[in-house]
């Protein structure tokens, strides 16, 4: 029998007690993994254990991907409509918005960020996200393609069938949200793997599946191990596509297990090294805010992070001044505290990667110019940091830290800065400042990146493709180009007179 | 003042309600600001009393209506409001009709005289459903990047709203066409002038009622009941409305289109008149081919636009076809919307009433045999049964005319291409069915109609999100559907120039 999570929060931004089983959910039902085996949920404001969850084998992913199956065959699928699937879809969203609070209060408990930025941005985007893609359930389209008079041929945009979606710690409900949403609007049943350092949204998330009546067995979601239960996901024979977001390093092992298995569809979000170039016409009080936010949102823990902040040589000093000021203004502290802008570090693993890359930019001679240390004794809470006098051999320049760390890099113009900013293994995002629109959209035109903002950074639209050029990832979320990650194209042709 | 509302009593089902009978304009009931305006009774086709009146706008009240819909589109609407917050009023609009489900569904009956089951399941579920589809693609409006010159333009395409829509609807299913005609306009965002039949009048206000509960801004959605001949051709002709869309008879869409022309060239869609055809050929399996041809024609008493009024039967299972035809059609029962056994109502009033009983009456003058009906019913409503014709000819008026009641005319056909020619031989293109089971001859046949929905072994039956429309003399433009959406948005290229100096001279 899977143990229930009961827990009373006492907070100043969220009282209230929650209690719901913590086993795995496989056709409907919450029941033990089948080792018996539990995963430890942390708190990371103290390391201390907050609960424990089922941990699914390989062998649960096989009986999921059994029900995955037999559901798509039988009510899910073709068998049921868009309309039938819009509506679902829209009775969850709605119980997401009736459950707002707990859900963002469960998401700060074991992820760390804020109470705050839980309720209003990853909660709130969650429920956008189901709404948007509730909508297009009933518009999946084929083609009708003119060929001759005596041949009629269309195409159907058939659901795949059972798809494994893996998905990261650092927005756990969010990129639940952002993998369900096009998946169900398709037809597709699911097999989803939250990560094991924050399942506790993910299961929630699933008694409010049952509420909203969708059949048992159309998604189902096993907390597990990523080396385990990931790969068990990756690898199988049955599951006809994978859907990957997290580092680029596991990025790799997914697509490699897809190619020696069964030759999956494969999407990935990955990591990267995002750029925010600053240019020296830019609003320098708006660049400084949109910087920070840029590098400190989320703890640096957001994968399109402005982490290589390049500004123009005529503003340097001015801009370091007021940046190194506002970074210093960040309250790093309680998530459940109002006045808290950054919480800890989601996991000691990550905590430890973090140190050791300022330990590694302080090696390589770069400077400190504000942070850089712990913050406190207790949990995983780091300073927000700023590095200068860096240069691209430098680790804390190359790789993706996953922190509070920026690198402020100075550059003399145009070219320059966008032979820098292109100088990277990753492509996911990029930002550019200045008011001259015509140097901006030339700017961002030439950014290799899929994400190209001007004069705003980290800003997200349910309906606006989103994804990474080169080794940031490949395939697009969001916007109607999800719905191509889920569906398999069938073209039909019909011969109406053509004799052999 | 005269009372903006009116008591109704429904006494079938026990019940009492308020229904406001006041124009709607800025989420407000107001009277007409003539006083010589006469208000339009509503009257109850099953026993010819009038239920209640409610205020008829005037051609100043239409300006009033526009002049709202105006100042909303500009500050509250159009492009001042999110495809997101759009979404989750239409969502809320649905939500609302939902709940009062039953109580809309007697109204409608009471007005309009089909069943109430019929209207609550069946025009009230659709229309539930046709909500939330446009709710749907309310914040799916999207334009493209166009690829030309990299290095100095920009080139991209926005879909604007049109801005202020005249909508005026029919009688025949007044639910279902106000969500056909709310559901795309809100949707992208245009502002709303609809004109309701005079025959018609009281859902409609009903339903402006929850527009103003489920939080639309003032002036978003504005109905002003009227004649035709008032209302409809002041939309029709106004400067300052950007789209009239209209459904109802050719005679009547024509005129709309001459004044759109002549006023500001505002843009026009017309869903009109058919005379359908439904052929059933001699694979067909003819117990279901009979029974979607009597839905055909009787459905909705034969007040539909796609009413498959003429049937072609091929030579070789005539006989057969018509007597299983005859005896499928005798089974349904018209009768009051009220009463459980109806499946079917009366027509919806005395001039509908009279025009199908001159159409019946010119058909047995005209030399067409009756195989079925033809005695007109004593006593009060205006029921008309279910008639069939057959041995007609290209020539008759019951052939070429749209007669809008239950009145089949029925022929014979050797060939695939004589069927085929049969069919087509008419001013009108809405619909047309075909019944095979021979693939190729259907792929060949469907082909070959010229009709804006071809049904393949069905017949009336259509779905939220597949397009509606007609070829020819039924209409232009097209309902339903992503298609609805290009009826009320207006494309803007735009080119931005960022690397281009222009000498001059050149």
């Amino acid at each position: 029998m899977p143990s229930a999570f009961t827990h009373e929060f006492n907070t100043p931004a969220f009282k209230g007690k929650v209690s719901f089983s913590t086993g795995l959910f496989i056709n409907g039902q919450f029941v033990d993994g089948s080792d018996n085996t539990t995963i430890d949920v942390i708190n990371p404001t103290n390391g201390k254990v907050i609960t424990s969850v089922s941990e699914a084998t390989p062998k649960d992913v096989d009986i999921a991907v059994e029900v995955a199956q037999k559901a798509f065959d039988t009510v899910w699928g073709l068998n049921a409509s868009g309309a039938t699937r819009s509506i679902l879809m829209g009775k969850l969203a709605i119980l997401m918005q009736e459950n707002a609070d707990e859900l963002a209060a469960l998401e700060a408990l074991d992820n760390g960020k804020t109470f705050n930025f839980a309720r209003n941005i990853d909660v709130a985007s969650s429920i956008d996200c189901i709404r948007y893609y509730a909508g297009w359930a009933d518009k999946v389209t084929g083609q009708v393609l003119e060929t001759t008079e005596a041949k009629l041929t269309y195409t159907r945009h058939e659901p795949i069938g059972v798809v494994g979606q893996i998905i990261p710690w650092n927005f756990p409900l969010l990129m639940m949200a952002w993998k369900l949403g096009p998946a169900l609007a398709c037809g597709n049943t699911i097999v989803l793997k939250p990560s094991e350092f924050t399942p506790l949204t993910a299961i929630k998330m699933c008694h409010l599946l049952n509420e909203a009546g969708f059949p048992p067995g159309v998604i189902n979601v096993l907390t597990g191990y990523g080396g385990t239960t990931g790969n068990a996901i990756s690898s199988h024979m049955k599951i006809e596509k994978v859907a990957f977001t997290g580092s680029t390093l596991v990025g790799r092992k997914i697509m490699e297990s897809a190619a020696k298995s069964n030759l999956k569809n494969v999407t990935l979000e990955l990591g990267g090294k995002s750029p925010n170039i600053i240019f020296d016409d830019a609003d320098l009080e708006q660049a400084v805010n949109w910087a920070a936010f840029g590098i400190f949102f989320n703890h640096g823990q957001t994968c399109t992070a402005g982490s290589r902040i390049f500004v123009q040589e005529g503003i340097y000093d001015e801009f370091l001044k007021r940046f190194t000021e506002r970074t210093r203004s960040i309250k790093v502290g309680d998530p459940f505290a109002p006045e808290t802008f950054q919480g800890p570090q989601v996991s000691e693993i990550q905590f430890n990667r973090i140190m050791s890359y300022i330990e590694s930019g302080k090696q390589a001679g770069a400077k400190v110019e504000v942070g850089g240390e712990r913050q406190g004794t207790e949990g995983y809470f780091i300073q927000p940091t700023v590095f200068t006098n860096v240069d691209s051999s430098m680790k804390i320049v190359q790789e993706e830290i996953f922190g509070p760390v920026g690198v402020v890099i100075k550059f003399k113009d145009e070219d320059d800065v966008i032979k820098q900013a292109n100088d990277t293994v990753y492509g996911l995002a990029a930002a550019v400042f200045t008011p001259n629109l015509n140097r901006a959209i030339n700017t961002a035109h030439r950014l290799k990146a899929g994400t190209a903002w001007i004069n705003c950074v980290n800003s997200f639209n349910a309906n606006v493709a989103f994804g990474g050029f080169k080794q940031s990832g490949i395939g697009r979320e969001c916007g109607e180009y999800a719905l191509h990650n889920y569906t398999s194209v069938k073209a039909v042709h019909v011969n109406l007179g053509h004799k052999m | 003042m005269a009372s903006l509302s009116a008591r109704i009593v429904i006494r079938a089902t026990n019940r009492e309600l308020e229904i406001p009978t006041g124009l709607f304009i800025d989420n407000q009931f107001v009277p007409s600001v003539d006083s010589a305006s006469e208000p339009i009774q509503a009257v109850n086709p099953s026993t010819e009393e009038p239920i209640c009146s409610v205020v008829a706008g005037s051609a100043k009240d239409i300006d009033i209506a526009v002049a709202a819909a105006r100042k909303a589109f500009n500050t509250t609407w159009g492009k001042n409001v999110t495809g997101f917050e759009r979404s989750k009023l239409l969502n809320k609009l649905a939500d609302l009709m939902e709940r009062d489900q039953d109580i809309l569904a007697e109204v409608e009956s009471l007005n309009n005289g089909k069943p109430v089951k019929i209207a609550r399941d069946f025009d009230i579920g659709d229309s539930i459903q046709c909500l939330r589809y446009y709710a749907g693609w309310a914040d799916k409006i999207t334009g493209q990047t166009i690829e030309v010159d990299n290095k100095t333009k920009l080139a991209f395409t926005k879909h604007d709203p049109i801005g202020v829509c005249g909508q005026i609807i029919p009688w025949n299913y007044p639910i279902n066409m106000w969500a056909w005609k709310v559901g795309p306009a809100l949707a992208c965002g245009c502002t709303v002038v609809m004109k309701p039949s005079e025959l018609t009048p009281l859902t409609a206000l009903m339903l402006s009622k929850l527009i103003a509960e489920a939080g639309f801004p003032p002036g978003v959605v504005n109905t002003i009941p009227s004649l035709g001949s008032v209302g409809g051709a002041a939309l029709s002709a106004h400067m300052d409305v950007d789209k009239v869309a209209f459904t109802g008879s050719t005679v009547t869409g024509r005129k709309i289109m001459e004044a759109a022309a002549k006023s500001n060239l505002k843009k026009v869609s017309l869903e009109l008149g058919g005379k359908s055809p439904q052929i059933v050929f001699e694979s067909a399996d003819l117990d279901q081919a009979a029974n979607w041809a009597c839905l055909g024609i009787l459905y909705n008493t034969g007040q539909d636009c796609t009413a498959g009024s003429r049937l072609y039967v091929q030579d070789t299972i005539y006989d057969k076809f018509i007597s299983l035809l005859v005896s499928k059609a005798k089974e349904l029962v018209i009768g009051d919307g009220f009463d459980e056994k109806s499946g079917g109502g009366p027509v919806v009033s005395k001039t509908q009433f009279d025009k199908v009983w001159r159409y019946i009456e010119s058909g047995s003058t005209q030399g067409a045999k009756l195989a079925l009906g033809g005695q007109k019913r004593p006593g009060k409503g205006f029921f008309v049964d279910p008639t069939i014709f057959t041995d007609i000819n290209a020539n008759m008026d019951i052939v070429r005319d749209e007669i809008f009641g239950p009145v089949l005319s029925v022929g014979r056909f050797k060939t695939e291409e004589e069927a085929i020619s049969l069919a087509n031989d008419t001013s009108y293109g809405l619909g047309a069915g075909l019944h095979s089971n021979d693939a190729n001859q259907c792929m060949r046949v469907s082909s070959a109609l010229e009709a804006g929905t071809v049904w393949v072994n069905q017949y009336n039956l259509l779905n939220n999100n597949v397009p509606f429309g007609g070829k020819k003399q039924s209409g232009i433009g097209r309902e339903l559907g992503s298609y609805a959406l290009e009826e009320y948005t207006s494309v803007k290229a735009v080119h931005w120039n960022f690397g281009e100096k222009l000498d001059w001279p050149l």
